[in-house]
C-alpha cells in the first residue's frame, strides 16, 4: 500500500468521496463538489474554444494578413445570433435560423433516410445469402418476424383482433425483449462508472491494487 | 412484520453498501472470471489486425469526457495500443466537442510512451478540436488539411510526413469513434453514407442496444460495448501476445459480475416478497388500493 503523494490525485480523490456522500443524504460537501464542478466545466469549455476556435478561425484569418474578408458574412450571422438576448433586436435571429434550418434539413435528410431506413429495410430482407448456417437462418427469421410485428403494433388504423391482432401481441413481446437488454445495459453502463472510481480511489489513491 | 414486509421497506442505503462491497472486494482480491469475446468485438479486433504499415491510416476519434472515461479509456488506448504494435499510421482526433480534447490527449500520452520507438508525425498524429460537428465531418471527406490547417501542437498538416498523401476519407482504412454521445449515428450518416468509409464503433454500455442494427446491416465493422467490450478487445489483444499496458477493464469485470449478480438477486427477491406480501393480505382480506 503506497498512498499518492499527489496533491492532484488527493483532490480527485476527495472530490470523489464529496460527491458520493450524497448517496447518505444531501449535504454542503456535495454541493460544493457540484459548484465547483459546473463552475470548472464551464470555464473549460470556454477556454477551449477561445484558443481552438475564436483565435485561430474568427480573429487570425480576419485581422491578419491574407486577410480572408469573406468570413465576415458567416460571422455577422454568428453575432445576430445575439440578438436573442434583446428584446429590440431579438428579430435579427430569424436570419441566422433560417440559414441553420434550411441548411441542416437540406444535409440531413437524405442522409438520414439513406442510412436509417432504406439501408435497414434492406438489412430485413429475408435475401439466400442470410441462410449460410443454421445461426444465420434463425437471426434472420428473428430480425424479419420481430420488424414485422413491431411494424403491425404500431399500426393503430386497424381493429386488433384474429391474426392481426396476435402479430401485435408478439410485437408487444419483441419490444419489451427490446427495453430488457436496454435496461440490462444502461445497470452494465451505470455499474462500470462505478467501478472506475473505485479503481482510481484504491488504485491510484490508496496504492492497494 | 414479516421478513418479507421488512425486506420490502429495506432502505436504499443498505443497497447502495452492497454495492460497494461486491465492487470493490473484487479489485482488491481479483477473482479472475474467463472473459469470452463476443463476434462485434472480434470483427472490429479483426478488422484492425489485418492492416499494416502499407495501409492507409486509423482514425481514432475521441468522443468522450470525465463522466463516461472509465468505460470508453480503456477501448481508446486498446485501440491506440493495438495500431501502434501493427505499425498501423493513426490519426488520434480530438473530438467534435471541446471536453473531449482532454481525454485523447491523456490517451495517446499515455500509450505513446509506451511505444518510444513510434515517432509523432511519422508514426501517429494529433489533431485537436474543431468545432462544427456534422459540417467537420463532412469537411475530412473533401480536406483534411483544409479541416484543420494545424495538427494539436500548431504544426501545419502538410508538414506531417505521415499524412503526406492522407487527403480525405478515401486514404482512411478506417474510422473508430470511440464515444459515450450519439457520434456514431454522425459519422455513419455525413462519412459513411456520404463518403463510404469504413466506421468502427466503440460505445458506452448504454448506446450499445441502439448500434446493434447497424452492425448487422454491415454499415458498421465491429462494436465494442461498454467496459465488457473493452475487456475483450483486451483479450484479444493478449491472446495475440500483444502489448495490453494496464487493462483496466478487464481488471474491473469481476466487479461488474458480481455487481450483476447482486442486482438479478435483488430483482428475484423484491419480485417475489411483492407477490408474498400480497398474497397474504389477499388472504387477510386486506385490499390495496391502485396508485
Amino acid at each position: 500500500m503506497s498512498i499518492s503523494t499527489s496533491i492532484w490525485v488527493w483532490m480527485a480523490a476527495l472530490l470523489t468521496l464529496m460527491v458520493y456522500s450524497f448517496l447518505y443524504k444531501d449535504n454542503p460537501f456535495y454541493r460544493l463538489a457540484e459548484h465547483i464542478f459546473m463552475g470548472l466545466s464551464l470555464g473549460y469549455t470556454l477556454t477551449i474554444l477561445w484558443y481552438n476556435y475564436i483565435i485561430p478561425r474568427v480573429y487570425e484569418p480576419l485581422f491578419l494578413p491574407p486577410h480572408q474578408w469573406s468570413l465576415i458574412f458567416p460571422i455577422l450571422l454568428g453575432i445576430m445570433t445575439f440578438g436573442i438576448f434583446s428584446k429590440k433586436y431579438s428579430w435579427l435571429i430569424k436570419y441566422p435560423l433560417a440559414f441553420y434550418v434550411g441548411g441542416y434539413a437540406g444535409l440531413r435528410i437524405p442522409l438520414l433516410l439513406q442510412s436509417w431506413i432504406i439501408r435497414q429495410v434492406e438489412a430485413s430482407f429475408l435475401t439466400p445469402d442470410k441462410f449460410t448456417s443454421l445461426m444465420s437462418s434463425i437471426n434472420a427469421i428473428l430480425i424479419f418476424a420481430g420488424l414485422f410485428a413491431t411494424l403491425i403494433y404500431f399500426y393503430f388504423s386497424k381493429k386488433r383482433e384474429h391474426g392481426f391482432g396476435a402479430a401485435a401481441q408478439v410485437g408487444i413481446v419483441f419490444i419489451m425483449v427490446a427495453f430488457g437488454a436496454a435496461f440490462g445495459y444502461t445497470v452494465m453502463a451505470r455499474i462500470s462508472l462505478l467501478i472506475g472510481r473505485m479503481q482510481f480511489l484504491i488504485h491510484d489513491w490508496l496504492g492497494i491494487m | 412484520m414479516g421478513f418479507w414486509q421488512r425486506f420490502l421497506q429495506l432502505d436504499r442505503k443498505w443497497i447502495f453498501l452492497g454495492i460497494a462491497i461486491v465492487v470493490i472486494i473484487p479489485l482488491i482480491k481479483p477473482i479472475g472470471l474467463p472473459i469470452k469475446p463476443t463476434k462485434p468485438v472480434i470483427d472490429l479486433f479483426t478488422y484492425i489486425d489485418t492492416l499494416g504499415p502499407e495501409s492507409g491510416p486509423v482514425m481514432v476519434v475521441t468522443g468522450f469526457d470525465p463522466s463516461t472515461m472509465p468505460e470508453l479509456m480503456p477501448m481508446e488506448q486498446a485501440l491506440l495500443r493495438h495500431c501502434l504494435t501493427k505499425g498501423i499510421p493513426v490519426i488520434s482526433f480530438g473530438g467534435l466537442y471541446p471536453a473531449y480534447i482532454g481525454m485523447a490527449k491523456m490517451a495517446i500520452d499515455e500509450v505513446s510512451a509506451d511505444f518510444p520507438d513510434k515517432k509523432y508525425g511519422e508514426d501517429y498524429v494529433f489533431l485537436g478540436f474543431i468545432p462544427g460537428v456534422s459540417a467537420v465531418i463532412l469537411s475530412i471527406g473533401i480536406d483534411i488539411a483544409t479541416t484543420f490547417g494545424n495538427d494539436y501542437y500548431g504544426t501545419p498538416i502538410d508538414s506531417l510526413p505521415m499524412l503526406r498523401g492522407v487527403k480525405n476519407y478515401s486514404d482512411i482504412s478506417l474510422v473508430v469513434d470511440v464515444s459515450g454521445t450519439s457520434t456514431p449515428e454522425y459519422w455513419l450518416m455525413y462519412a459513411q453514407e456520404r463518403y463510404g468509409v469504413n466506421i468502427g464503433v466503440a460505445c458506452t454500455a448504454v448506446s450499445a442496444p441502439a448500434y446493434y442494427a447497424f452492425l448487422q446491416s454491415g454499415q458498421f465493422v465491429g462494436m465494442m460495448g461498454g467496459m465488457k467490450g473493452a475487456a475483450e478487445y483486451e483479450e484479444l489483444m493478449a491472446r495475440k501476445g500483444y502489448p495490453t499496458g494496464r487493462r483496466n477493464a478487464t481488471i474491473g469485470m469481476d466487479s461488474q459480475s458480481l455487481a450483476h449478480l447482486l442486482i438479478i438477486l435483488l430483482i428475484i427477491l423484491g419480485n417475489a416478497g411483492y407477490f408474498i406480501v400480497r398474497r397474504g393480505e389477499r388472504r387477510r382480506g386486506i385490499i390495496r388500493r391502485k396508485r
